[in-house]
């Protein structure tokens, strides 16, 4: 057991000559913008937990830090870097087997659509004669939008309230109707002196399913992402709790906080500088296999309504893609596929993945406009 | 609480080892700071990793009582918190009444009141038993489980410890119990009951640290026996599988070896036994396909 603590006992200072409060004040600052919620009423728990560790000691202020500081798994590796690039050298806590993927932050987010230079021969004359602009906007295909036609999709979109189909909880509330209540029924019966008067009734209170949004940002889905990232942001809104947003593509990244943000445009802001894959090839089954493992096994995907929005053109085996779906569509209440090549004329579901996913879908919808997005709503609403 | 022999975290390790429970030295490093602090103790890690025994093995290391909670959906005042005993109180008034009728004089409305209200009546569960219990180990297993409206109501119970009954006025800890929160991460925790906490993922132990819990579990499995099933369990976790086998497993497995009066691993009795330590059809058909000869390092 002695050699586990090895570091712990030597008295060697992390930083000689600067006061240690004010180092690890800036160390706690320093890992706010590497992205880690080391909020400052952290703080005097960091300090407290070095100073019950010994301050002096490398080993002691890095296991303070990583215990008060962090909040996740996810926060680990980013306190790792962060930890050896402030205080120099390497981290000891390095412990093996960890392999947590770190998303770097990119400066920039990618948002913009095919260029409006582009959409010169888009728009169909003939068909907006006998139909209002607003219905014709409805039915267009997002991929084939002018920039102030975009502007209108994505306020249109904002306005989207999609909610998973309720269910039964398993907590009760005061009805008129229903089982009867033994304990408010009780209570009635003491207020009177221990003479039954009336009985209480109570009926079961209904909450919205868990909705799990799985987003292909891969480079063949790249007109229909930022789309379908606002309308993951206009689930987050409507259920904060009860909605998960992941992107997939060559790695799996989970976007459900930084869509919290009210405001949509800074909301995609933050989701884009998490995603690392944008545009990048699809490795589906992989993404799938990484969401089933870290989340959707544990528990995230157990009764909720999991929304798979991609082409399905999958690189890999359609094989591997079918068994992840297998064990998804065991796990989820229902599963629905998005692909946006669905509204076009003359599909058939013959990409590799898609063929091969067909036989687990529980639904396939389009959500290639605003009016399949709407449809989608439905679809989600009255899985 | 920093008292006692239990000053740093190795000797709270030792503590720990003495009760049967192996940890490294970050979760003992945990573990002492939770208790030097006087904050809960959040951890996550893989499911059959530890983190429930590690609740029981810090109780008995201190010698504290242990309260545990296991959250579910639905989980509410009335079952995590107390309860009043209706039951009970009912006959309380139906005796004071018949002796009433017997004596011939009415009770007194408000003294009668007061008395159905005892503390006699009042039904502990797991949140107040650990709040009168002192010194105490309180685990919340599973917290994920329950649903955001318990998490706030948590919240309130740890900030100060203390709880307020209508009917009895306030009950607050002599004590704070220390509190262990363990999650299997199927939904997010919030982020004001985590700020609250030391946060710490519990990892698979390391292959010498895992015989040494097999051994100190299981006196009857041999050395040999408890190096191959640890050697042949972390194989295992490097297939890929839809579950990996934690500690939990490993230890059922060579418990089931060892009843079977194995004295070491072969190739016949893991492929009999490999139910102990998988669970899924698929994971036991990749296992077989990988072939057992090479799971055992043959």
């Amino acid at each position: 057991m002695n050699a586990d603590w090895g570091g712990l006992r030597e008295r060697r200072p992390a930083v000689p000559g600067r006061d240690i409060t004010a180092l690890l004040v800036g160390f706690a600052r320093t890992l706010r913008h590497a992205g880690v919620e080391a909020t400052p009423d952290r703080v005097p728990a960091l300090l407290a937990a070095a100073d019950a560790l010994g301050a002096g000691t490398v080993q002691g202020v890095y296991w303070a830090g990583r215990l008060t500081l962090c909040g996740s798994r996810d926060d680990l590796a980013v306190y790792d870097a962060a930890f050896a690039g402030y205080f120099g050298g390497a981290t000891p806590g390095r412990l093996p087997g960890i392999a947590p993927q770190l998303t770097l932050p990119r400066p920039s987010a990618p948002f913009a659509g095919p260029d409006a230079s582009e959409q010169a021969d888009a728009p169909d004359a003939v068909l907006a004669m006998d139909a209002s602009p607003a219905e014709v906007l409805r039915q267009r295909d997002l991929a084939a939008l002018t920039a102030a036609e975009r502007d209108e999709v994505r306020r249109l979109v904002a306005l989207l309230a999609p909610a998973a189909a309720p269910r039964p909880s398993r907590r009760y509330r005061p009805g008129r109707r229903g089982d009867v209540d033994p304990s408010r029924s009780v209570r009635l019966l003491l207020r009177h002196g221990g003479e039954p008067t009336r009985l209480a009734y109570r009926r079961r209170r209904v909450r919205p399913r868990r909705l799990v949004l799985l987003l292909d940002v891969s480079g063949s889905m790249s007109p229909y992402a930022d789309a379908l990232l606002r309308f993951g942001h206009a689930a987050v809104r409507r259920h904060p709790t009860r909605t998960e947003v992941f992107t997939l593509g060559t790695r799996l990244t989970r976007i459900s906080r930084a869509l919290q943000y009210r405001d949509p445009d800074v909301a995609l802001r933050a989701a884009g500088s998490a995603i690392a894959d944008w545009h990048g090839g699809t490795r589906l089954a992989e993404s799938l296999k990484a969401f089933l493992d870290r989340y959707g096994q544990r528990g995230m995907a157990r009764g909720a309504v999991v929304v798979l929005c991609s082409d399905g053109w999958e690189r890999g085996d359609p094989a591997q893609l079918a068994g992840q779906l297998a064990r998804l569509s065991l796990l989820a209440y229902r599963l629905v596929w998005v692909n946006p090549h669905r509204g076009k004329p003359g599909f058939a579901p013959l990409a590799g993945g898609m063929a091969a996913a067909l036989p687990y879908l529980d639904d396939f919808v389009a959500g290639h406009s605003l009016a399949a997005l709407e449809e989608l709503v439905q679809v989600i609403a009255h899985a | 609480m920093s008292d006692g022999p239990l000053d740093s975290p190795a000797s709270l390790s030792q503590a720990l080892a003495d009760a049967g429970y192996l940890a490294d030295a970050p979760l003992a490093t945990a573990g002492y700071l939770a208790r030097r602090l006087g904050r809960p103790l959040f951890l996550e890690g893989d499911a059959g990793v530890g983190k429930t025994a590690f609740a029981q093995a810090l109780a008995t290391a201190t010698g504290a009582h242990f309260v545990r909670l296991q959250c579910y959906e639905g989980l509410d005042a009335s079952q995590a918190l107390y309860d009043w005993d209706f039951p009970r109180q009912i006959l309380h008034l139906r005796a004071v009444e018949a002796a009433a009728l017997a004596g011939g004089d009415r009770p007194d409305r408000e003294e009668l009141e007061a008395s159905l209200y005892d503390r006699r009546f009042l039904l502990a569960r797991p949140l107040l038993q650990a709040l009168e219990r002192n010194p105490c180990v309180l685990l919340v297993d599973e917290i994920d489980r329950a649903d955001d409206e318990f998490e706030a109501f948590l919240l309130e119970v740890l900030s100060d410890y203390a709880i307020t009954i209508p009917e009895l006025g306030r009950i607050a800890a002599e004590h704070p119990p220390l509190t262990v929160l363990t999650s299997n991460r199927t939904r997010d925790v919030h982020d004001a009951l985590k700020r609250r906490c030391l946060y710490h993922w519990v990892e698979h132990p390391s292959f010498e640290r895992e015989v040494a819990i097999l051994r100190a579990r299981l006196p009857e499995v041999t050395e040999r026996l408890a190096a191959e099933v640890a050697g042949a369990t972390r194989r295992m976790r490097e297939l890929d599988l839809i579950k990996p086998p934690g500690v939990a497993e490993s230890l059922d497995w060579a418990g089931a070896l060892a009843a079977l009066g194995a004295r070491a691993l072969d190739p016949e009795l893991a492929a009999a036994t490999l139910g102990a330590v998988l669970k899924y059809r698929e994971d036991a058909d990749r296992v077989r396909n990988t072939g057992m000869a090479a799971l055992l390092g043959g």
